[in-house]
Order: C-alpha cells, then structure tokens, then sequence
C-alpha cells in the first residue's frame, strides 16, 4: 500500500486558516489502513480545526466526507454536486489522490493534509516499513525476493557495501541491510552461488529518471 | 605477469616487487599547496598515491583535479572515484578526463553514505554500483566503448581497482565478493585497514583456495593509530571497521605521550607478518593527516628503497 503520515495541525491550519467553508476528504484504501487519513483521521482532524477556529473567534464551516478512492474518477464523481459549496478542500488521501481531485475540480483550491511517504508494508501495529519504489522492471526474481533498490540505501544491485555491520545498515543500527537479507534468504533456497552473477548495469529509463510514467493498455481500454 | 596499462604501480607489481601506496585526503578549500606538501612529505617512499573522492561525504577539493596536481610533480595518481555523486554520463566524462591527463590509475567505489557528511539533506546518485563501475572502465579501456556502445577516440589507459573490506559482514561472502569484483575485471584490491591479523590471513587464505590471488594484486591496507583515543573511535564507531580488544589494550597500555610511537610500532610489526603471507603483493598506507610518518613507516617496514628506473 502507500503509506503516508499526517501532516502537523499547524501546517494544516496555515493552509486554511482563511476559508469559511472546508471539506474534509478521506480516502478508503490505503491510507485508511495506515491509519493516517481514514474515516477517523477526517473525524479528529475535523474537531481538531474546529476547535481551534472556535477558540480564534472565527466562523467556520467544516464538512467531512470519505470516499471509496480518491484516484478514481467514478468515487470524486460523488462529491461534484456540491464542490461548490466550499472554498476549499483538504484532501486525507495520498499525493495521488489529492492531485486527481485538484484535477477534477479544477477551481477549487485543495490542500493535502498528510505527507505521502512510500510504498511499503504494515511490519506490526503502527510500524510500516518500504518494500517497493516502482522501478518499472522488478528484479525481485533474481534477489530472492528482497528489493535492494528500496530497501538498501545506495540502492546497490551488488552488495553489501563495506558499511554493512551485524546485519545492519551502515547508515542506521535499526535498518537490516538488504544484502544480508538477500544473502540469508539466497542460503535459505540453496541458491547461494547465485550470489557471484553480476547484477548488470540497470536500465532506469523505466523508474522516475526516464520522466512521469505511464501505462496503457489497449486490451483494457473502452 | 604481463602490463596492460603505462601504470608504473601495475609494472612495479608485474615485476614482482612489493609494491607501496598511500593516499592523501584534499583539503576543504582550493589550496593546491595542502596536497603538494603532503605529496612531497611521501613521494619517495610510494610507487603511487592515491586521492580521495569526498571522503565521508564531505565536501572537498576535487580528486580529479588533485591527481592533475600530483601528476604536474612528476608523481603517480591514483583517481578515487565513487558512484555515490555522478551518474553514468559523468562517472565516464571524468575517466577521460583524467586520461587526458594520464592519470594510469583507478580506485572504483561506491562511496559512503552523504548521511555521514557535511550534505545529509543532499541525493545520492548510485547510478551503477563499485562492480559495475569496474565494468564500465574495463569496457572503456579494452574495447574503447563508452556505456551507450558508441566508440572512444584515445580510450583511456587505466590500471583498475577497488577495495576489500575483509571484515565487513557477512564474513562468509568476503570471497565470493572479491571473486564478483575479480569477474568484474578489476586488477589490483587495497584494503579495508586491517588490524585483525587472523582473520585478514583467513580472508587471504580463502582467496588463495580458489586461486584469487593469482587473478589479483592484494594490496593490505594499514593505518596507524596517533592514540589510544583513536583505537577506540575506530573500534566503536567506524562501520566495518575489526580492532581487536588486546589491540585497543596495547594502545592505552602506554603511558599518552608515548601512545603515537606504539601506533606506529604495530604499523610496522603488521607490515612485517603480512609481507610473509602469500597473496599480499603490497601495503597500502593510510596515515590520516599523518603523512609525515610514513617514510618511517616504509623504511622500518623493510619497503625502501622503492624500486627505481620504473616509469611510465
Ligand atoms: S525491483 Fe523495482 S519493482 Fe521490484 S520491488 Fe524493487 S523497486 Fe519495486
Ligand atoms: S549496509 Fe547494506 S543496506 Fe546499507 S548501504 Fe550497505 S549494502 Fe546497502
């Protein structure tokens, strides 16, 4: 899933401390189980303005709503009947969802109201963690299924560095190094001796250096 | 062995000689003088000097144009280069630069982390890693291509290496390791200052079992320690770094104002027993900001002279 995290009340407050009217919008999916911008994050954060408008003299309007998905266009299709009715929108979803709704309504300001941080995975309770950085050509198949490229901090494709101690990374005592992990796990599926092949030079026209992405696909298309 | 490069570092080894290098760290400014003077302090008692690429990630004087300086006083560089800052179009810009300027040596790495530099909020590049950076420059040097395919007009002639940290985790793919940088093409290793005698001799071991010693000069790296202080900032907190409990014990064993003669002592008697360990074909010494000693450090080592009328 992507994993974001709420932003600080008072960089939210900057945003929208002008507006009389302000839609709160959750998002269902992802953010939803990260626990940062769900039904219940609209909720707290909700009360959290209003208070602080209360307390400030100022009357403001505060709505929440929380769709199935901010990154479709038939779930924002929901709200268009009264996007007028506000000065401005604080969108809980991920960065994606936030610029699909500013893309929607394209004349009403929208806020983002947490910081998008990454794709990963819940680790335990209130612990996520990255896994994947969307490089267009997984090479999970030939790492024993550990990403080096998200999880190993100069994203080397033949490690480990020097730096890698007890497990760890060079660069903090609480990250595993993703070498050791591959290392381990090679061991673990008797494919040890695949660690001597030369990973080759990557090509990263695929990920984020070849420029915004897109796929299409005819077979799926209307 | 036969010479593939003008390196007079490959021809001292090819020949059969102990071979000895150093490295000097540039300074944090654009004085030219901060690295002639150390050069001079140690270019007698070297066969090559080697320049840092901004070591620990901080910012510093460019290797490049270091080794220039070193090759303008009539003595061998050897270009450290790390993947950490330069993409692919860069990394091969800076080998031809160099190579106009004959500089007949390479240091291929990946770099620290710029979390432990004076930049921590900078991006890091890590277009290719140290393996693929020897790659590159073997492709460029032996069939004078860059990357893309398209052909090098006066390809560069360069003696490859990389480093070896024996003592990095985990032990158990220290070889394998070496053997992947063999594969990669790389011709000379300088290592990781070595200070567990045992386990560097077993790394060694290790290598000669598969015959790598024969594929590749082993260079072992030293350093040595100004103070017990310093013993115990490596043992603690440098990462990768094997300083063994009795050494850290010797160290503070002697009395402060004779703790930087004993640093130098266990330089030396290190010097000693690896120079009888078969695979290792030369020293490698780091004296940090230290240069000064390592004349001493070579001669007491049993290493001068160095070997004369050898030139590119
Ligand atoms: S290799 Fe690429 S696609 Fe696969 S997990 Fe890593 S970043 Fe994601
Ligand atoms: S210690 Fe491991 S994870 Fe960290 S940078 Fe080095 S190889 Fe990558």
């Amino acid at each position: 899933m992507i994993v974001a995290e709420k932003k600080p009340i008072e960089e939210i407050i900057d945003y929208v401390k002008d507006f009389q009217k302000l839609l709160i919008a959750g998002c269902n999916e992802c953010v939803t189980v990260c626990e940062a911008g769900g039904k219940k994050e609209v909720g707290i954060l909700a009360s959290a303005l209003r208070m602080y408008f209360m307390n400030e003299g100022k009357k403001v309007e505060i709505d929440e709503v929380t769709l199935e998905r901010q990154c479709d266009h038939e779930y924002l299709e929901e709200i268009r009947d009264r996007i007028d009715q506000y000065d401005a929108v604080l969108s809980l979803a991920c960065g994606v969802g936030v610029q699909f709704m500013a893309e929607k309504y394209f004349s009403t300001p929208v806020f983002p109201g947490v910081n998008t941080c990454f794709m990963g995975a819940a680790e335990e309770r209130g612990v996520w963690s990255e896994r994947c950085q969307g490089c267009g050509q997984c090479i999970l198949g030939k790492t024993a299924g550990i990403c080096p490229i998200s999880r190993c901090a100069k994203r080397l494709l033949n490690g480990p560095c020097g730096g890698s101690t007890k497990g760890k990374c060079e660069i903090n005592k609480d990250l595993d190094c993703a070498w050791q992990l591959i290392i381990d796990r090679l061991k673990e599926l008797d494919r040890f001796d695949e660690y001597e092949q030369i990973m080759p030079i990557k090509d990263w026209s695929t990920e984020r250096a070849g420029g915004p992405r897109k796929v299409v696909r005819e077979d799926v298309r209307l | 062995m036969s010479t593939r490069t003008p390196s007079k570092l490959e021809k001292i080894l090819a020949a059969g000689h102990l071979a000895v290098t150093s490295e000097c760290g540039p300074p944090r400014g654009s004085d030219p003088e901060a690295i002639t003077r150390k050069a001079e302090m140690i270019k007698d008692y070297v066969d090559a000097i080697n320049i840092t690429d901004n070591q620990t990630s901080v910012t510093r004087l460019c290797s490049l144009a270091s080794c220039i300086h070193l090759k303008k006083m009539g003595v061998e560089p050897t270009l450290q280069m790390v993947t950490r800052d330069r993409n692919r179009i860069a990394l091969q810009s800076d080998i031809l630069g160099a190579a106009s300027f004959d500089i007949y040596n390479i240091l291929c790495l990946s770099g620290d982390h710029q979390i432990f530099g004076d930049s921590p909020q900078g991006q890091n590049v890590f277009d290719i890693d140290s393996i693929q950076l020897i790659q590159t420059v073997r492709l460029m040097r032996d069939e004078g291509k860059f990357l893309g395919g398209d052909e090098i007009k006066r390809p560069p002639q360069m003696f490859v290496g990389a480093a070896a940290n024996p003592f990095a985790d985990p032990f158990e793919i220290r070889v394998p390791r070496l053997a992947k940088k063999i594969a990669a093409g790389v011709e000379f290793i300088q290592t990781q200052c070595i200070y567990n005698l045992e386990k560097f001799e077993l790394w060694v071991k290790q290598a000669r079992d598969r015959g790598l010693h024969e594929k590749v000069y082993i260079l072992a790296g030293v350093t040595p320690f100004k103070s017990a202080g310093m013993a115990k900032y490596m043992k603690n907190r440098v990462p990768g770094m094997d300083v063994p409990d009795e050494v850290v014990k010797r160290m503070s064993g002697v009395p402060k104002e004779k703790q930087a003669q004993e640093g130098i002592d266990i330089c030396v008697e290190t010097i000693q027993r690896l120079k009888e360990v078969e695979g290792v074909k030369g020293f490698h010494i780091m004296a940090i900001e230290w240069e000064e000693k390592v004349p001493e450090i070579v001669e007491r080592g049993g290493l001068y002279p160095r070997p004369k009328g050898i030139d590119n």
